[in-house]
């Protein structure tokens, strides 16, 4: 699904040069669910971020889904992003004025789906996640595990390839955290490929692989025993 | 292009332009107060030209009154300080000899300018009243509006001399009760039996008022012993020519026949209503000149206000458009959204401003309608220089949205994403 080949990353800072990526090889299966652990400044985001198309390396080779990923200019990033991608955030990054399922229903908006048909997928996944009877609530009126859920939703609308979570359970407390993996989990069952950006070790013991990440390269990649979330919950 | 018509987009945007409301409105008042001033203005100055227009309208705008008066250069043996008396011969001349003239109507008054007015006598009340001593064809250059079942001195009544007179409203109502018909009774005019033929109202720009008496001038002239002297004329130029060139034409055609030296500026006098009218439409001119650079000013500040909060409302927003981009809007897709905002909220500003204005308008006009003396008559706005001014602002949101939209697309997603 996912394979990249010597990837290298650098970002200027002034005249210094930060070499944030320095040579990544790696690959994921389909329906996989890897954990990408490092220390703040190892380069998880920036992986995440490449894998993301919202960077382009420097240097290296990224397929995806057998598509080569290279030369983007912003309009085929967003196709792509569009077709291949689900974004989960640690802030969530809902749209503060848009109620559940019209957060939801956005990226079929960019699908260009007609009305009906995106409000019966967006309804669909809303209660997937458990959160069918607050459609029609804004943001504001949703705890913080609420609207977790609902940004999930709004990844799987699309129907992507594989989700990208940026340390998803960054801003939510252990029990939601472990809901919210307990859904992610649900979801991977289901076979969807999924990349968790992470630095707790709990959250990364409940994916399947583990990937760490130290000063730009990969220090160990292993299978790890799935913890099930639902045993938390 | 096809992203305009659809339905979607312009739900994304009246959600967007909803769901905050406050930044609508603060957005919205620039533009809306542009255009109410605009068409508010507009109306005005229209009101103005029209009431302008309406008191010209009983007058013949190319025509002038000349008179004599006293020289003030001695010329060929004359001293200066000579009286100079026109008469029919003059009018005579004037008609064989300027071509330009289409009509000249002599015309004799006593009771104005010194001279002693008419004993106006119906039963036992009496008044003294100024008498005009006219031509049909003064109704040319000056209409009166003649009530029911009267009418004006005709041709028949030149000719024959008649005893016939038109009195003025004012004079109806001081010798006659309300409701009673003058029209055929007799009335004593300097001791002579005069039959009342008509009871007329005068335009407001005319100088005889509506407390003045109308003689035939023939008869005129037999009674006031005035042979063939007369007090003016007026003269109307044919609808091609210009009154003002006419007049010294006339001037110096008279000059020549009167003995005058051609540079005696005061032995004629005359007022020029063509002149005058000239002045007013230049002022006219003017106050709709001021009105279209005042409007457009404002218009201009207003979209550049809405400009203004937009791209305020773009920084605020680089989260929100981050979010778009990630879930796969396109750089156009969100440029597009973001001028079609500005050109929407524009256009509503611009509508909303117009319906305000025009309510307004239609107000005064309410006010004002029933007041004939109401130095504004319908006000309205030409619909053209409306939607002129609607376009013209739905262009400049158009072209002003291009900064706020550049500005939105000009961060990358991930920058706009980075978590703080």
């Amino acid at each position: 699904m996912i394979e990249i080949k010597e990837l290298h990353k650098s970002y200027q800072m002034g005249s210094n040069s930060l070499h944030v990526l320095k040579g990544i090889d790696f690959s994921v299966k389909d329906g996989e669910l890897v954990a990408i652990m490092g220390s703040s400044g190892s380069g998880k985001s920036t992986l995440l971020n490449i894998l993301g198309m919202l960077d382009e390396a420097d240097k290296g080779e990224y397929f995806l889904d057998g598509v080569h990923i290279k030369d983007l200019n912003e309009t085929k990033a967003a196709q792509y992003r569009n077709k291949f991608l689900g974004f989960i955030f640690q802030s969530f990054n809902l749209i503060n004025y848009k109620n559940a399922i019209e957060n939801v229903a956005l990226p079929l908006y960019y699908q260009r789906k007609n009305r009906k048909e995106r409000v019966e997928k967006a309804k669909s996944y809303l209660e997937k996640v458990g959160l069918g009877q607050w459609a029609t609530h804004l943001p504001s009126e949703l705890s913080g595990g609420q609207k977790q859920r609902v940004a999930i939703a709004r990844a799987l609308a699309a129907d992507p390839k594989v989700l990208l979570a940026d340390e998803p359970t960054g801003a939510l407390d252990s029990k939601t955290s472990y809901e919210v993996m307990d859904i992610i989990q649900s979801i991977n069952d289901e076979g969807k490929t999924i990349l968790v950006v992470t630095h707790e070790e709990d959250i990364a013991n409940m994916c399947k692989r583990i990937v760490r990440l130290k000063d730009g390269v990969i220090v160990e990649d292993i299978e790890v025993e799935q913890v099930r979330a639902s045993q938390y919950v | 292009m096809r992203y305009i018509f659809e339905r979607d987009t312009w739900q994304e945007i009246y959600g967007a332009i909803r769901k905050n409301k406050m930044r609508t409105i603060i957005t919205v008042v620039g533009v809306t107060w542009g255009v109410f001033l605009f068409v508010f203005l507009l109306g005005m100055a229209k009101g103005l030209d029209n009431s302008f227009k309406s008191q010209f309208n009983d007058f013949a705008t190319n025509s002038m009154f000349l008179w004599g008066q006293q020289t003030s250069i001695p010329n060929n043996g004359f001293k200066r300080g000579r009286g100079i008396q026109l008469t029919l011969d003059d009018v005579e001349s004037l008609k064989s000899q300027v071509s330009d003239i289409e009509y000249v109507v002599p015309r004799n008054v006593t009771g104005r300018w010194g001279t002693p007015p008419g004993q106006f006598v119906r039963g036992s009340k009496s008044g003294a009243f100024s008498v005009f001593g006219d031509y049909p064809s003064v109704d040319k250059v000056s209409k009166k509006k003649i009530f029911e079942g009267g009418r004006f001195i005709n041709e028949e009544d030149i000719k024959y001399e008649r005893k016939v007179c038109v009195i003025g409203e004012d004079i109806y109502k001081q010798f006659y009760d309300q409701g009673e018909k003058a029209v055929g009774d007799f009335v004593k005019i300097n001791g002579i039996y005069f039959k009342v033929i008509g009871v007329y109202k005068a335009s407001r720009t005319g100088a005889e008022g509506d407390d003045s008496i109308f003689l035939p001038f023939t008869t005129f002239q037999t009674i006031f012993n005035q042979g063939r002297n007369i007090s003016w004329m007026v003269i109307t130029a044919k609808p091609d020519k210009n009154i003002v060139k006419t007049e010294a034409i006339i001037k110096k055609t008279l000059k020549r026949l009167h003995n005058v030296h051609p540079d005696d500026e005061q032995a004629f006098g005359s007022f020029n209503l063509g002149e005058q009218v000239a002045k007013v439409n230049g002022f006219l001119t003017g106050m709709k000149l001021i009105t279209y650079i005042v409007g457009i000013a404002t218009l201009i500040a207003g979209v550049i206000a809405i400009g203004n909060v937009l791209l305020i409302t773009v920084k605020e927003r680089t989260r929100e458009i981050g979010v778009r981009r990630a879930l796969g809007a396109t750089p156009s897709e969100v440029r597009g959204q973001i001028m079609l905002e500005s050109i929407m909220l524009t256009f509503i500003a611009g509508l909303i401003g117009f319906i305000f204005g025009t309510l307004l308008l239609w107000g005064i006009n309410m006010l004002v309608k029933s007041n004939e003396d109401a130095p504004i008559v319908n006000p309205t706005v030409d619909l053209l220089a409306v939607a002129g001014a609607l376009a013209s602002i739905v262009v400049l949101g158009t072209l002003i949205g291009l900064i706020p939209a550049q500005k939105a697309v000009s961060v990358k997603p991930i920058e706009a994403l980075r978590e703080e």
